[in-house]
């Protein structure tokens, strides 16, 4: 017998191949589509549900997202491992010009429960054409909802409410996240909400808000600047699209001060997006300049010293804030 | 497999409504890609499908809701652009889908819809139905990557989907001749290991047979097929589009309407079988609708500036959503 508040120790990874396995056991439209998922990622699965609701897809992404699409048109929930966020763009135009169109341009005579799951592989010496970290480009086109869980709970309960929401929802994963474990909830009915920032620790003098994988790195930063005498609030932004612009306001209101952390390129990142909405905003609560601490705007280099430049680190969260005053 | 007697009759009511229907645009809304000269394609492929199976169309897609049975006012008052219309005027012309009709999309991405009929087919598998679903494209949509990445994933998965395809000679001036290392369509089912077979577009029941055959194949689980309707579209590739040049000559275009008009051919078959009165009761029945379908569209509110916001979601993301430029 479970509890209502069990949990059992998983890792990000696992935690996905929890709540895939849950909502496949829940809701029999639920079917789960990629390329070699029958060797990874969800080969445990191939254990339990047979090759009906388990799809081996060919190298063909533009054509497997979208028949994922016209599979959520008739009656389906489909998920859509996309398995490398680099491979977004080919099948962008079955994203942006069908999944988050349809029910607009229908006026809303159908709607598309479509989860497309895929990973951010930066930090992982993969070069330039395998570790984009695509969220703001897809941030820009409404009717797409875009989840960055950061931890292993949020990870499955996310994706969970992923399967349960009928809008199209695009979830990206962060590698570098993948073995991280936890405590997470055992009961398959607990949700992680869709639009809800979370604090993931209070403070009074400055709001670090963190987007994706960029979490360890804050809450590591907000460790030191405490040592220093300066207490930081760290949100885990966990929804880029619709981003919940309230819990960031609110706490603004309160430190006056803002650093966003995001691992994509600085030129139109959910950061420049988070400043700008806070500037429009929140201006009169502002008592410093907006900081935003991102990928600069080159190209992932295979060099691994070289790459770890580029990405989100504790210590260039500390010198931002250490800017500010 | 063939027509029965009250179904030509009704064969030739979607032809000629799809004819009335484009005419009626351009004499009071000329804004769209006319369907005029493919007729016998699109209702020969409808006829042999039930009202639940699915479709889903193109750019030049007036004719597939029609063909598939749809009421005409909703159709007329979303060209016009008016909250009545079937898509509340927010899709319009190249988007005349009809849920109720199991029209799932029409893609003005030429080859967007091969997936999403795929998909749609993928959907009855896993649910366990019979149904099968029909996707309407071009000649020029086949050189678009999604045509054999969707058709072989439906062949490897033995998915219910006819793929049909409405070959015109042309994909807005380019001649299939010069685009297509294979022009003879129907022959690349070859390289997906299923059947393809041409037809004659402009002979409603040739096609009906044609694909009447491979949806019961679909029925039956045995896969997909591959059909070409060779076909001639009679007016410019779309009503507001200049032509410069002159890629297809006027003799050409004067052979088809004079001798491969498909509701012609098709009214002279019908006559020849003593139908002509019924013919006739037809085509006023027909003038009728589409003069009432007029009107409503003509009176018929525009659609307001919370209808943006109100179509965008199924689930509406809360507080964001709500704020800002919805006001
Ligand atoms: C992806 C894409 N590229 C180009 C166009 C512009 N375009 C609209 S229709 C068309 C020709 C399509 O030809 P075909 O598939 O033969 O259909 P037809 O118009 O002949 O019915 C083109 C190039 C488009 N709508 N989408
Ligand atoms: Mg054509």
């Amino acid at each position: 017998m479970t509890l209502a508040n069990d949990t059992v120790r998983l890792s990000y990874l696992q935690a996905i191949v929890e709540a895939q396995r849950e909502e496949m056991r829940r809701d029999e439209n639920v079917i789960l589509m990629g390329e070699d998922i029958a060797v990874y990622g969800a080969q445990s699965l191939f254990e339990e549900f047979d090759g009906t609701r388990l799809r081996n897809t060919p190298i063909s992404e533009n054509s497997f997202v979208g028949v994922g699409v016209g599979a959520a048109l008739t009656g389906l929930r489909p998920i859509v491992d996309l398995t490398i966020a680099s491979f977004c763009y080919l099948a962008s135009d079955q994203l942006i010009n069908q999944a988050a169109k349809l029910r607009f341009m229908t006026g809303g005579q159908l709607s598309v429960p479509l989860v497309v799951r895929t990973s951010t592989f930066y930090n992982n010496r993969t070069a330039a054409q395998h570790a984009d970290r695509p969220y703001p480009l897809f941030m820009n086109t409404p009717g797409l909802k875009i989840l960055a869980p950061a931890t292993a709970s949020d990870a499955k309960g996310m994706l969970k409410a992923a399967v349960r929401d009928d809008d199209p929802v695009v979830i990206f994963e962060d590698i570098n996240l993948w073995n991280k474990k936890e405590d997470v909830p055992v009961d398959p009915d607990v949700l992680a909400p869709i639009g809800k920032a979370l604090v993931r620790r209070e403070g009074s003098d400055v709001t670090i808000v963190s987007v994706a994988g960029c979490l360890p790195h804050a809450l590591k930063a907000a460790e030191v600047l405490a040592e220093r005498g300066i207490s930081a609030e760290v949100i885990d932004l966990r929804t880029i699209a619709p981003l919940d612009s309230e819990t960031i306001l609110n706490s603004v209101a309160r430190t006056g001060r803002l650093i966003v952390a995001d691992n994509s390129h600085k030129v139109g990142s959910v950061a420049s997006e988070i400043a700008a909405m806070v500037c429009e905003e929140g201006f009169d609560t502002l008592r410093r300049p907006v900081r935003r601490v991102t990928a600069p705007q080159v190209h992932v280099p295979y060099n691994g010293t070289l790459e770890k430049q580029l990405f989100v680190t504790r210590d260039k969260i500390v010198s931002a804030v250490e800017t500010l005053d | 497999m063939s027509l029965d007697s009250d179904r030509q009759l009704e064969a030739f009511r979607r032809m000629v409504r799809i004819r009335l229907f484009e005419e009626a645009l351009i004499a009071h809304n000329p804004v769209g890609h006319l369907s005029i000269g493919h007729e016998a394609a699109i209702v020969g492929a409808c006829m042999a499908l039930r009202d639940d199976d699915y479709v889903t169309g193109t750019h030049r897609s007036h004719g597939h809701p029609i063909g598939k049975g749809a009421e005409i006012g909703p159709l007329m008052a979303e060209i016009f652009g008016r909250r009545t219309g079937i898509c509340k005027g927010l899709g319009g012309s190249m988007h005349l889908t009809d849920a109720r009709m199991g029209l799932i999309c029409e893609s003005a991405i030429v080859g967007g819809g091969f997936p999403l009929a795929t998909g749609a087919g993928l959907s009855a598998q896993v649910r366990g139905t019979d149904q099968v679903s029909l996707c309407f494209f071009g000649d020029g949509a086949t050189n678009q990557g999604t045509f054999g990445e969707s058709i072989n994933m439906a062949a490897i998965w033995k998915l219910p989907v006819i793929y049909f395809c409405e070959n015109n000679g042309y994909a807005v001036t380019t001649p299939v001749a010069t685009s297509h290392g294979q022009p003879d369509i129907a022959r690349r089912a070859d390289g997906f290991g299923i059947p393809g077979v041409a037809v004659d577009g402009q002979d409603v029941e040739a096609v009906h047979a044609v694909v009447a055959q491979a949806v019961a194949r679909a029925r039956q689980g045995e896969g997909p097929t591959l059909i070409e309707a060779r076909t001639y579209r009679f007016d410019e590739h779309s009503n507001r589009l200049a032509i410069p040049i002159e890629y297809r000559s006027q003799d050409e275009i004067e052979y088809h309407r004079r001798e491969r008009d498909p509701v012609a051919l098709y009214r002279a078959v019908l006559c020849e079988r003593g139908r002509q009165q019924e013919c006739e009761a037809v085509e006023n029945e027909v003038r009728e609708t589409i003069d009432a379908a007029v009107a409503f569209a003509r009176e018929s509110p525009e659609p307001e500036w919370a209808d943006l916001w109100d179509n965008m979601y199924a689930s509406p993301p809360g507080p964001e959503h709500a704020r800002g430029d919805r006001k």
